[in-house]
């Protein structure tokens, strides 16, 4: 049964009585020390470091160094238009990739719910494509299966009309999210089913009784209960999602021209073809400003979806 | 829920008309065969996948699609012949990143946990929270501390990134674990007269263990499936499986084949991990808030 975890003062909190000696506290923070310290040079030096390179004009591939510019990588970053279309393009993939999976993850999950011959096999298929290297997923999707001439999914549309569509070329947007979607759905489905399934089933029972029908059950009962879920679904896929680079690398080097260009490939372009890292790092410091804008949200809700306690 | 229902309804069953029964029965029927047809659709790339690495070359791009052919295991000897140098380095970066995240992990979490410090909310949000911050914003920095620090290019640079990649999951999901020893057993501990280190190693760690399995299980998914900061940071002396792949398809001739048994060899391991680490799946990527 799957319950949402109190992040409430824990159970085992008070084992000691209250008035920690000050070679206690000592003694609990040292565990954490190596931890910490850790992370904290780890994920935040190259952040300061990103800081102080995105007021330098440095490219790698110069002689000369780095050497101070004041804001002009600033102004770069907001005169170039490419800039913007890739912050829009991230935006645009992770808001339609992680719904569409919300979307069909819940419906599987309602799907999976049901009692049916092979249940487990059939769990065990659908989180497969989750599982897949997302390199390897790319790649599969390009070739095998997209090919115009030679791939599978233009020979199972075949009876629809659908003749040799060159995917990539014509559709590339659409086919990165296609794989987006293929390998998150499951994760979604995960966590929805992870909730239907810890529903207290006497609820139902009684909501039957009352001659409820299946619709009505479901909107007054099983979706208040699963929206922490689902939070938790959206909220924890748009954090890996929003990175996403593998599919845009393996399946369309960001093109035609810009259009599947998100803001983790242009930052790769700007240090691997441009050896801009002064530019790479102001775009990163402009990026990194409006991820703490969003992650001060998304915090807030993850102190809430886990704070949630089943009744 | 239908089971349920089933079970504890007999008597309004019983006295549920003939017509009633057989159309609710076909409709589990009809659930059943849905559902089954979604899930060998969301398969069937994967199994798309498998077949065509095992098709001759020639067989691979044709119209239409074959699905019966002669199989040959041409393709895999041609991956099993390159792929040497990337699988060692994809081995190595994932398992020291994985031991070096419980390594950290376990203590941190014990002290987030069992006999938490002040403030140990912030920790546990602070560490989540570097979950957000994009690590792509920092990748031209990376590769300039990497190059100076002569990290460029060595398994290393990897290492350290996989494992502050995984160390905030792996807390967060240790200390659930944690949080699930009974505290008659710690107390008793106590009593005793064990100290820090034997009240980890002697009751919490045994209790613990198949959870820690699935931590290091959610960590290897990660680190072996990681291509930007390989990407980025490596070149031939630390390149690992997806970059292999990467650059397993060439310009022009035939290759669908080749790709495929590439991809197939260098998803297999994680796919089985993750068949076997299933139940734990949820739990470890919703980072412990799933049970």
């Amino acid at each position: 049964m799957a319950v949402i975890e109190d992040v409430a003062p824990p159970a085992t909190a008070g084992l000691r009585p209250r008035g920690v000696s000050r070679r206690e506290k000592w003694q609990r923070r040292l565990p954490l020390l190596p931890a910490l310290i850790y992370t904290i040079i780890i994920t935040q030096v190259p952040f300061l470091v990103t800081l102080w390179y995105s007021f330098q004009r440095y490219f790698f591939n110069e002689p000369g160094g780095a050497h101070f510019t004041g804001v002009s990588n600033y102004t770069e970053v907001f005169k170039d238009p490419n800039f913007r279309s890739a912050l829009l393009r991230s935006v645009e993939m992770t808001a339609i990739a992680v719904i569409v999976a919300m979307v069909l993850g819940t419906a599987l999950a309602v799907l999976l719910d049901k009692k049916f011959p092979g249940r487990g096999i059939v769990r065990t298929l659908i989180i497969t494509p989750f599982l897949v290297m997302p390199a390897a997923a790319s790649l599969v999707w390009t070739g095998p299966m997209l090919d115009p001439n030679f791939g599978l999914l233009n020979y199972l549309l075949q009876p629809f009309g659908v003749h040799h569509v060159a995917w990539l070329s014509n559709h590339a947007f659409g086919s990165v999210i296609v794989v987006m979607v293929w390998q998150w759905t499951p994760f979604m489905m995960l966590i929805v089913l992870a909730g239907l399934q810890s529903q207290p089933s006497d609820t139902l029972e009684a909501a039957k009784v009352d001659g409820a029908g299946p619709f009505a059950t479901f909107r007054e009962l099983t979706f208040p209960h699963l929206r922490p879920y689902i939070e938790l679904g959206i909220l924890l896929g748009s954090i890996y999602l929003v990175n996403v680079f593998d599919q845009v690398k393996a399946m369309t080097q960001g093109g035609p021209g810009t259009a599947t260009t998100n803001l983790p490939y242009y930052l790769y372009q700007q240090v691997n073809n441009a050896f801009d890292i002064g530019g790479a790092a102001a775009t990163g410091v402009v990026t990194v400003i409006l991820t703490i804008i969003v992650a001060t949200f998304a915090l807030r809700m993850f102190a809430r979806v886990f704070q949630f306690e089943e009744a | 829920m239908t089971a349920t229902a089933t079970a504890t309804a007999v008597p309004v069953r019983d006295r549920e008309p003939a017509g009633l029964r057989v159309r609710r029965m076909s409709g589990q029927v009809g659930w059943g065969v849905l559902a089954w047809v979604v899930g060998i659709a969301f398969f069937l790339p994967v199994l798309w996948m498998v077949l065509t690495a095992f098709k001759p070359e020639s067989a691979a791009q044709t119209w239409p699609p074959k699905f019966v052919f002669s199989p040959t295991l041409a393709q895999f000897r041609l991956v099993f012949s390159g792929w040497g140098p990337y699988v060692t380095h994809s081995l190595i970066a994932t398992t020291v990143s994985t031991v070096l995240v419980l390594a950290l992990g376990v203590p941190a979490a014990y002290a987030l946990s069992v006999h938490p410090v002040p403030h140990w909310r912030d920790g546990l949000f602070f560490f989540i929270s570097t979950k957000m911050l994009p690590i792509v914003a920092a990748i031209g920095p990376l590769y300039v501390i990497a190059l100076k620090t002569h990290l460029l290019d060595s398994i290393w640079v990897l290492i350290i990134l996989y494992t502050a990649m995984n160390l905030p999951l792996a807390i967060w999901l240790i200390r659930s674990f944690m949080l699930e020893v009974p505290r008659e057993m710690l107390e008793a501990a106590e009593l005793d007269g064990a100290g820090r280190i034997r009240e980890i190693g002697e009751v919490i760690l045994p209790v613990i263990s198949p959870g820690l399995v699935s931590t290091a299980l959610i960590c290897v998914i990660f680190a072996w499936n990681e291509l930007f900061l390989a990407l980025n940071l490596t070149v031939t002396n630390a390149a690992t499986m997806p970059m292999f792949l990467i650059s397993s398809v060439p310009q022009e001739g035939l290759y669908l084949a080749h790709l495929s048994a590439a991809a197939t060899v260098a998803s297999v391991p994680v796919i089985l991990v993750g068949w076997i680490a299933q139940r734990s799946l949820v739990r470890g990527l919703s980072m412990g808030a799933i049970k």
